[in-house]
């Protein structure tokens, strides 16, 4: 199956390198939203708790700009019945993870470098607790979203629907994140961050399992 | 050849609280052309889809079965070619590109010479590596037939098989249908005379309104 | 219908019953309710707030428990079911957010402080928004129904992160939560028995009331839905 799932994502990669549907907005997404929030704070330094909450805003709105492009192009394309005819619905959904999980990733990661070089409180003092947050923490958004995606793909006015219906899922994992990206400025110990880190781990395996098991109901018609 | 049967029992549909058509059976065994006609909106499409594992039927169902037992849903698209007008392939790739893609995502290895042999038949061989865009609608239909065949499934399921089609393509079309049907079970849902005369026994769906 | 009467007068009793009893520092008669540090007159409250929350819980799980139910036997009734449970679970949340609010004015200075519970009642207010967005964006019946019961089934297992979360991230204001020393556990021994009494009261009469709510509106989804097929046929 995982052959099969690694297939289908570099269908949709090399799809995504004819296209450049996706990489495009993204891009150009990251660029303005981290401009306007520089511009509003113009010459002032914001606090420390400020910066990790944004950082984590940028990274929630990027995620809904791009992320529904999975599924909303098969359905908009009417080729999600020819999808259902060659593969299975678990290899249809590991297929989209895939290609989510490597598009947050990397969405992220630039995030991540340009706070890291534009604003001065984004100093992390605990860097391994940042990584296992930024790990766990991209993990659980890519498979909400993706989840998420599929529903709206079968649904009308997809744009404006997505980050609707995603905050609510995603607003725990955020707010957790935010606290542990906040423990890693400060320099919180592992020890101390066990029970965040704890929540995140149960978020991603609750959320997975779910995902798979409710799939089905969603891709059948 | 391989002991296949499909079996429908009771089977019915309703869209929320519309019946489109109710207890419908029949049974084919290893080989068959059996065909479904109906006016339009009767759920020809919908029927045919049901036995594809497309839709959840609301009541009743259909059982696929060969000789190691009952085929589970998951599975099921491996023993299936579908064709229809409403199938869409992907633009971006050319139809040589579309056919590999399908192959590995279904986990098989590409017989380059089944789909080469096809491709001639379709008359669709010089244009191999053209993208899928810049094909007509007739071509794009043509290639579907390659994407239903290329696996060799035991059942084939075509669901208005000639439209979009001219006279050459309408032929092999035929051609194709009457070979298969010796072999492994074929069902088509059309309305037209023509695509109907080639099968054995016809379902006509507007029997089963209830 | 003497049920229909017996409601409508323990609603009545209720509601006259928990504004107009006093709260006195030692109380002597029945009808007079003790005094709670920090709570003071505010704690009326109690026979309405609390009430309303509690459905808006309740609304929240039926809605899962027939969302869960729709998808295993794909009956239409099952929707009709949880939507109405989901409709009057945003009428409850409603309320509960504002009285809520009201009452913080008076009792933490502010209408709005992002307490764990406020937090929470927001999240599932934000879920039901999510739902009806959701609902009213799908034409056709059955997906309709088949995406709304996945969309409040994985909203449903969020819920528990919620009520670990919160408490870690956010200080509780809220009489009864864990760091609130003043009060305590408010229902286990500060109430007299006459304010147990009525408070208890005050939550079987608006879960009757809801259930009642909840048959009337599910009953008419349905009818309306075959009405509807009539007239188009």
């Amino acid at each position: 199956m995982i052959a099969k799932s690694y297939a289908l994502f570099k269908k949709d990669f090399c799809s995504e390198l004819r296209t450049r549907y996706a990489i495009n907005s993204l891009a150009m997404f990251i660029i303005v939203a981290i401009s306007v929030i520089l511009f509003s704070i113009g010459n002032e330094t914001i606090t420390e708790s400020l910066t990790g909450g944004l950082f984590w805003v940028v990274i929630f709105f990027t995620a809904m700009s791009g992320l529904a492009r999975a599924f909303v192009s098969e359905e908009e394309r009417g080729t999600s019945l020819t999808l259902q005819l060659i593969a299975s619905p678990s290899t249809v959904f590991t297929g989209k993870l895939l290609f989510n999980v490597i598009l947050v990733f990397c969405m992220n990661l630039i995030i991540a470098i340009l706070y890291s070089a534009l604003f001065e409180r984004f100093v992390v003092q605990n860097f391994p607790l940042f990584m296992l947050t930024f790990v766990l923490g991209n993990i659980g958004l890519a498979v909400s979203s993706t989840i998420i995606a599929a529903i709206i793909a079968k649904a009308g006015a997809k744009g404006t629907l997505y980050p609707v219906l995603s905050f609510p899922i995603l607003l725990p994992l955020i707010l957790t994140c935010v606290q542990l990206t906040l423990f890693s400025f400060d320099g919180t110990s592992f020890e101390e961050a066990k029970f965040e880190l704890a929540i995140v781990v149960g978020y991603d395996v609750i959320m997975l399992t779910a995902s798979y098991m409710l799939f089905d109901f969603i891709w059948k018609d | 050849m391989s002991n296949y049967s499909i079996q429908s029992q009771k089977l019915s549909k309703l869209f929320g609280r519309r019946l489109i058509f109710k207890d419908i059976n029949f049974l084919l065994e290893e080989k068959a052309l059996f065909g479904i006609s109906g006016p339009n909106g009767s759920g020809k499409s919908t029927l045919v889809k049901i036995i594809a594992g497309l839709v959840a039927s609301s009541d009743g169902k259909i059982i696929h079965k060969n000789s190691a037992g009952e085929i589970i849903p998951e599975k099921l698209h491996n023993h299936i070619g579908f064709v229809s007008p409403y199938i869409v392939l992907y633009e971006e790739f050319s139809a040589w590109e579309n056919l590999k893609i399908f192959a590995k995502i279904r986990g098989i290895s590409l017989n380059e010479e089944r789909v080469n042999n096809y491709l001639v038949r379709f008359l669709l061989d010089e244009r191999k590596h053209d993208l899928v865009k810049t094909y007509s609608s007739g071509m794009k239909q043509r290639l579907k037939f390659i994407f239903a065949l290329m696996h060799s499934p035991e059942v084939l399921l075509f669901d208005e098989p000639t439209s979009n089609l001219d006279e050459e393509g309408k032929t092999v079309v035929y051609d194709i249908i009457e070979e298969e049907g010796k072999i492994r079970i074929v069902i088509i849902a059309s309305n037209e005379a023509k695509d109907l005369e080639l099968c054995d026994e016809v379902l006509l769906l507007e029997k089963f309104k209830g | 219908m003497i049920w229909k009467i017996f409601l409508f007068l323990l609603l009545t009793f209720v509601s006259i019953a928990g504004i107009t009893f006093p709260i006195v520092e030692k109380p002597s008669t029945w009808y007079e309710f003790p005094f709670i540090p920090g709570l003071a007159e505010n704690a009326k409250i109690i026979f309405f707030h609390v009430p309303t929350a509690w459905l808006t819980v309740i609304a929240f799980l039926m809605s899962t428990i027939y969302s869960f139910k729709y998808l295993l036997k794909k009956n239409l009734d099952d929707d009709a079911k949880a939507y109405s449970a989901a409709q009057l679970g945003l009428i409850f949340c409603v309320l509960a957010t504002v009285t809520g609010a009201v009452w913080a004015k008076f009792a933490w200075g502010q209408f709005w402080s992002w307490d764990p519970r406020q937090t929470s009642i927001f999240a599932i207010l934000l879920i039901y928004g999510a739902l009806f967005a959701l609902r009213s964006s799908i034409e056709s019946e059955d997906k309709r129904a088949t995406l709304s019961a996945v969309y409040s089934l994985i909203a449903f297992i969020t819920v528990p992160f919620f009520i670990f979360v919160m408490p870690r991230i956010m200080k509780g204001l809220h009489p009864g939560s864990a760091e609130d020393s003043n009060t305590g556990p408010i229902v286990d021994f500060q109430m007299n028995s006459s304010m147990q009494l009525i408070f208890f009261l005050s939550l079987i009469g608006f879960t009757i009331l809801y259930f009642w709510m909840w048959q009337v509106g599910y009953k008419s989804i349905i009818f309306r839905d075959k009405l509807n097929k009539q007239v188009m046929i």
